[in-house]
């Protein structure tokens, strides 16, 4: 990937203003405001329940929002402005926004009745129109990146968990996202499997990709995270650098939250004390 | 290696599951001895009772009028299924659609269809002109483009289409709608977050996973419109089992001329279920257990 200028200068790439979305009476998400910067990792932990996945399905626009605002590139995402007001995209514009942003999923979602190689160059050729040859050379340059170029012709039956993520991360990448955004990549996989996720994770943020991934695993956090943000019942609670967040939690309830984990978790006891 | 050395003594043989005998399993010897017996009834029945005709049954096999016959039978199966797949792939979508207008209507459309028998929608769609002497198209309420005594229109051929296809689209429908909501929902999301629209989603992730469920059923469907078509017999329309009539009235053969057709109506079913063995295999791509890896050119 190119090399991009990360830091405080950096123009904000995605922007939340007051997002807020409700399942019936429940809020799911209470009134969230979040900029993400060009280049930047942000973070996302906090209790199942509190609004993690629903934040980033909203993001990507996958579940409708019921108030406030949300920005890429500084263009309203969903809604335009219509005769002083807003009004709802149509499903084809929601869709070409879509484009923009890549999506990786808890359950990696990956169509059963493509190849690795398909599941990838579908999007490029199908969305963006590219000729077969061009998009197939590309997708095995993707499947290469992250390590399957010798798996490109099997089915995701085939494949184990942590491979059939990868590929996920391949086909996100596929489309040239200006942000890629990850629901618990690494819940359903068997702990062993866990770390080759990570490590291609790791990559991009080394490459500069801006990135928001939602997770429970706290030492990848730590690591890779320019930012993190605790989230609890809707709301962002805190948020900052991660060596401050774990280091010197000023909440109540963040504390709780990471002594909670630590006691279920001890193999990550030292990231957190 | 300790467990094993504590459950084998030293003196006994070594045992080893691959000198293990097949069980004798004697309640299957004498389903078998069963099952021949009656084999051999039904063959003795089939070839002594001379009452069967097979010498008819062979003149008869490929007589041009019974040719033509079936030739009818399967062109009105071929149109109902078409016809039928269509219209019920528009109904499903409307069932599932977040549109509750349509939903109603193809609620109702569903029920009509499937819940009055074909018999009597034929016999109703033969008769049409009796309801409405002249069909015309134009404006609802407005001026009209074109007109066509309905007696012209409907033709025996034409009420047989419109009967089964009617019939067809409505239980298509349900089979379609089912297979469409046996599709995990993470797929839909998967397409819709690279960017596919919602039509493209449906069409190229969706529909091809769903027509795994779908064929069987509609396999099955088929093969009871192919059935189904006997039923226009009624309104004089020269199909399989209308040409068998016609020669039975004259010469009184009814069992062989039966005959006849009965075979007739075995080949074709038969034909269609290797068909539908092949694009049951097509649709399971990626989902056998022994798929091998496809080859992929570097």
């Amino acid at each position: 990937m190119t090399e991009r200028a990360t830091g405080s200068s950096a123009r904000t790439v995605l922007r939340l203003r007051d997002v807020r979305k409700n399942y019936g009476a429940h809020a799911a998400l209470d009134g969230v405001s979040l900029d993400v910067a060009e280049g930047e990792v942000v973070v996302v932990i906090g209790p199942s329940g509190s609004g993690k996945s629903t934040l980033v399905r909203c993001v990507h626009q996958l579940e409708e929002i019921d108030g406030g605002a949300m920005y890429l590139d500084g263009e309203l995402l969903g809604h335009e402005r219509h005769r002083g007001g807003l009004r709802p995209l149509s499903a084809r514009q929601v869709a070409a926004q879509r484009r923009r942003a890549g999506m990786v999923f808890q359950q990696f979602n990956l169509f059963p009745h493509f190849t690795a190689l398909r599941n990838v160059a579908e999007a490029p050729r199908r969305v963006h129109g590219r000729p077969r040859a061009e998009a197939e050379r590309e997708a095995r340059a993707l499947l290469e990146r992250v390590g399957l170029a010798d798996r490109a012709g099997h089915y995701p039956r085939q494949l184990s968990g942590g491979q059939q993520q990868r590929v996920a991360i391949a086909r996100a990448l596929a489309t040239k996202p200006r942000i890629l955004l990850f629901d618990e990549p690494t819940s359903a996989l068997d702990p062993e499997l866990v770390e080759e996720v990570l490590a291609v994770v790791r990559e991009l943020a080394a490459e500069g990709m801006t990135m928001v991934v939602v997770t429970h695993e706290m030492g990848f956090a730590r690591d890779v995270a320019d930012r993190c943000v605790f989230m609890e019942a809707g709301r962002v609670v805190e948020s900052g650098p991660p060596a401050a967040l774990f280091g010197s939690p000023s909440s109540a309830r963040l504390r709780a939250f990471l002594s909670r984990h630590a006691a279920d978790h001890p193999a990550d006891q030292k990231v957190l004390s | 290696m300790t467990i094993t050395a504590t459950t084998s003594s030293p003196s006994a043989p070594a045992d080893d599951v691959a000198t293990s005998r097949r069980r004798a399993r004697p309640l299957r010897w004498l389903a078998a001895a069963v099952l021949a017996v009656l084999t051999a009834q039904l063959v003795a029945f089939l070839v002594g009772n001379r009452r069967f005709g097979w010498g008819t049954v062979a003149q008869y096999l490929f007589d041009p009028s019974v040719l033509s016959g079936l030739g009818v039978t399967v062109l009105l199966a071929v149109a109902a299924m078409v016809i039928g797949s269509v219209l019920g792939g528009v109904v499903a979508a409307a069932q599932l659609s977040d549109f509750g207008p349509a939903r109603w209507a193809a609620t109702a459309w569903v029920g009509f269809f499937r819940g009055i028998p074909p018999l009597v929608q034929l016999i109703f769609w033969f008769n049409l002109a009796y309801l409405l002497p002249r069909i015309s198209i134009g404006i609802p309420f407005g001026p009209t483009f074109a007109s066509w005594s309905a007696n012209d229109v409907i033709t025996p051929l034409t009420a047989g289409i419109i009967g089964l296809s009617l019939v067809e689209s409505a239980y298509l429908a349900e089979i379609i709608r089912a297979g469409v909501l046996g599709v995990d929902l993470g797929q839909r999301d998967a397409a819709m977050a690279m960017g596919f629209t919602p039509a493209q989603t449906f069409f190229r992730i969706v529909l091809p996973q769903a027509m795994r469920v779908i064929i069987p059923p509609a396999g099955s469907q088929f093969i009871s419109v192919l059935k189904g078509t006997a039923l226009v017999s009624v309104i004089a329309m020269n199909d399989l089992l209308h040409a068998v009539q016609v020669i039975y009235n004259r010469t009184y053969e009814i069992v062989p001329m039966l005959l006849v057709a009965c075979i007739w109506y075995l080949v074709v079913v038969t034909l269609l279920t290797v068909g539908q063995r092949r694009l049951e295999r097509h649709f399971a791509r990626g989902h056998l257990r022994d798929v091998r890896p496809v080859e992929v050119p570097a």
